[in-house]
């Protein structure tokens, strides 16, 4: 396994949404992702994490190709695919995966489990009928909805929420993409299910060698899960680091305060009043100058407000975007 | 579960599957399969120019009674209504030779519970210099010989109605008056005063009758054909109309007619309009601004005006203005209620998810979001079959259709038009009316079944 190859790498993305046009005023843009740069090396795990309207879902769904780029680079394999138009990514279509939020309204409700894992191959033109059936076989066995034969023809709505999910990651790993994009896969489901669909997610990645972004609010999962972390803020990567390195060492006045918003199961610590950033992610539209995160951060200077902090990297595997350090 | 079942029920062969495994299902074909059937069957017996020409010529039908029950109808009244009688064979004498006259007498018995409808003599004679003069006695049960009529024959071909002469009435009254005593308190029509037992309860007098026709030849080389028909109160399994016409003919051959109207009619609209609206919804920015202005234009469009108005421009067959009638509809007010079923539809993340797997548009469009909200457009589809058939009778009203065409609405109109239900001729209506009935019974249970199928939900597990 060469795991040091780098299998994506998204260089000064920035997905721009026009809101206005009229022939007066300028246009006015949403910069939901403004100015990301990351590399995804294969078979590692990323967590996105980041408050709702941060961008990172629209970041993983660009990566996907769903919206188009404003401006920077997706680099797959060295393969640009910025810009591809539609019929030209066929190709990317079978290295990528989406695993979805809402697993009820993922599914077709009028295809039953099988017709809904045969769409990619008929779509992508993989196997034949007889080749496809072993294939969808396979995969639900994969995600453990076993005895194959009581799934394969159900349903959609007669499926639980655990187990519609369960086919959702089938139907995102039956073409065996490189990359699967996981976006919050379990904020939908039951407490219960969870970290077993956590697990399977995870089991699947190292199994097959895929390269995971798994976007989430909720850092308490990544612990166990990921190789990096990636912290998103109004756009920005405001920090990223290897899961250990920033769990123990965070550097982003915005990282401690999600790290300290963790509950914490010691019941000795339950007095203690936790600091929480005041204020709201600010208005995409229009952000504030200089750091984003400045208006509620408590060791904000002078400079935060004029001017945008560079990304710097602080040690092996760390980088920050904070005027509060400097390089090496 | 060695052999598991993989047959999506998507497919063709699947939706026939789940269609014949319920009773619903099964019962609309069986419906739809005795229709198609009846159709064949006609198309085969006779072809539908042939049969179109034979009901606009109105010397087909004079041997045949006019607005006859169907036969049936005598089993619910519990009367044994008069059926048709052909008078044939007769007895020939000859009476004299110089003039020559022969004497015709045609037996028949009469065990009906009603009089019959009307007495009509066809006659064919080829003669030299005058036509022959006819004399008509009747004998009716009680042995009576009476004197009807002497009339001539006014051409070759010529027909007495008897049922319309006056001076048979008057010798018929004559008659019950001398039985009687005193001039009868009732009035005395041809059809009763032949059939009546001559007392106060103007009751049928059953038995055996003679008709008795007698010839007087103005040459001896003259010759002549005589066809007595009594006509009866039903006819055949549909009963007949206004101008005689069965009525089984117009309705065999108009209900594919109109099922080809009603269903191409409803069918081509419904998909066109289901097609447009979503890809107006799907596709969004100029192609949406296309359709659904020219939606709001063809919303306010008068459309019978400018049916009535086309159709008396050109003359259209129904064929014709079946296509008019699509092109008129194309952009229907379905389009908008289905765009924005399309649009919440759109929004869900199944496409977003056919995307990441490289779906294209079309594929979306028919495969993803088409089926998705066929459900609910699936009753107006079945809904408008029957109405569109209506429509073909409405239109019929007002004179834009194909008059000569024989159709269910055209009949209905017939009935309509002749006051059916005011004088008591249900049949004309309601046999119809119940094909009319019964199509659209089957198009509402196979549409149910179809929404069981497309929306898995109503399935029961």
């Amino acid at each position: 396994m060469n795991n040091n190859e780098i299998l994506l790498k998204v260089e000064n993305l920035k997905v721009w949404f026009e809101i206005r046009k009229t022939i007066i005023s300028q246009p006015l843009y949403v910069k939901a992702v403004d100015g990301v740069n990351f590399e995804l090396k294969k078979g590692e795990t990323i967590s996105l994490v980041g408050e709702s309207g941060s961008g990172k879902t629209t970041l993983g769904r660009t990566i996907l190709r769903l919206y188009e780029p404003t401006d920077g680079k997706i680099l797959f394999e060295d393969k640009d695919i910025t810009n591809l138009p539609f019929k030209e990514l066929n190709w990317y279509r079978k290295e990528t995966g989406f695993v979805q939020q809402d697993p009820f309204g993922a599914l077709a409700p009028h295809f039953s489990v099988y017709r809904i894992l045969e769409e990619p191959l008929i779509i992508n033109k993989i196997g034949t009928p007889e080749s496809r059936k072993e294939m969808i076989i396979k995969a639900l066995e994969e995600v453990k909805l076993t005895p194959v034969s009581d799934f394969i023809n159900k349903y959609p709505h007669m499926l639980s929420g655990g187990q519609m999910q369960r086919v959702v990651i089938a139907r995102a790993l039956i073409m065996k993409p490189k990359l699967i994009v996981a976006d919050e896969p379990v904020s939908m489901l039951d407490a219960s299910v969870r970290i077993e669909i956590l697990d399977l997610l995870r089991d699947i990645q190292m199994n097959h060698n895929m390269s995971l972004i798994y976007i989430t609010h909720d850092l308490a999962t990544v612990r166990a899960f990921s190789d990096w972390i990636f912290i998103m803020y109004a756009g920005n990567l405001v920090e990223r680091a290897k899961t250990d390195e920033l769990l123990s060492n965070p550097l982003h006045p915005y990282t401690k305060a999600l790290l300290s918003a963790i509950p914490d199961p010691d019941p000795s610590n339950r007095f203690k009043l936790r600091e929480v950033p005041p204020g709201e992610p600010p208005n995409l539209i229009n952000p504030p100058e200089g750091c984003r995160f400045h208006p509620r951060c408590s060791f904000a200077m002078e400079i935060c407000k004029k001017e945008e902090p560079k990304e710097i990297n602080i040690a092996k595997d760390h980088w920050v975007k904070c005027w509060l350090y400097k390089e090496g | 579960m060695d052999n598991m079942e993989f047959t999506s029920s998507y497919s063709l062969k699947g939706i026939i599957k789940e269609v014949i495994k319920s009773k619903a299902g099964l019962f609309s074909l069986f419906i739809f399969f005795i229709l198609i059937v009846l159709s064949i069957y006609a198309y085969l017996s006779m072809p539908y120019n042939e049969v179109k020409t034979l009901w606009n010529d109105s010397q087909a039908w004079l041997k045949y009674p006019r607005n006859a029950m169907p036969s049936w109808w005598a089993f619910f009244i519990g009367k044994n209504l008069p059926k048709n009688i052909n008078l044939q064979e007769p007895k020939i004498e000859t009476i004299s030779d110089n003039p020559k006259i022969l004497k015709y007498v045609y037996n028949f018995s009469y065990f009906y519970d009603d009089f019959p409808s009307e007495f009509n003599i066809f006659l064919k004679s080829s003669y030299k210099n005058n036509p022959p003069i006819l004399r008509v006695y009747w004998i009716n049960t009680k042995g009576d010989k009476i004197f009807l009529i002497e009339k001539q024959q006014r051409s070759e071909a010529d027909t007495f109605y008897l049922g319309n002469e006056t001076s048979i009435e008057e010798n018929l009254t004559k008659y019950i008056q001398e039985k009687l005593g005193y001039y009868p308190p009732f009035p005395i029509s041809a059809m009763k005063g032949l059939f009546i037992e001559p007392n106060e309860n103007q009751s049928i007098a059953k038995g055996s009758y003679s008709f008795i026709v007698e010839v007087q030849f103005s040459d001896k080389s003259d010759t002549i054909e005589i066809e007595p028909i009594i006509y009866g109160k039903v006819y055949g399994i549909a009963g007949t109309d206004h101008l005689r016409r069965p009525l089984e003919l117009g309705i065999l051959w108009g209900m594919p007619v109109d099922l080809a109207f009603g269903l191409g009619a409803s069918l081509s609209i419904t998909i066109i309009q289901l097609i447009l609206a979503t890809v107006s919804g799907w596709y969004g920015g100029v192609v949406d601004n296309l359709i659904q202005r020219l939606t709001e234009i063809y919303m306010l469009l008068p459309f019978l005006p400018l049916m009535i108005m086309i159709s008396l421009f050109y003359k259209l067959t129904i064929w014709k203005l079946l296509v008019v009638l699509i092109i008129l509809s194309l952009f229907g007010s379905g389009i908008k209620t289905q765009r924005a079923m399309v649009l919440q539809v759109k929004t869900l993340p199944y496409i977003e998810a056919a995307r990441t797997y490289g779906a294209s548009n079309m594929r979306i469009v028919f495969l993803y979001i088409i089926p998705k909200i066929l459900p609910p457009v699936i009753p107006g589809l079945i809904i408008s079959i029957p109405s569109y058939i209506f429509l073909e009778a409405i239109l019929s009203l007002f004179g834009v259709l194909d008059p000569t065409e024989p159709t269910l609405g055209r009949i209905i109109e017939d009935a309509f038009q002749n006051g059916a239900l005011y004088k008591g001729f249900y049949y004309w209506v309601i046999e119809p009316s119940i094909i009319i009935i019964l199509m659209a019974i089957s198009f509402a249970l196979l549409g149910f079944v179809i929404d069981k199928i497309v929306n898995p939900r109503l399935k029961e597990i």
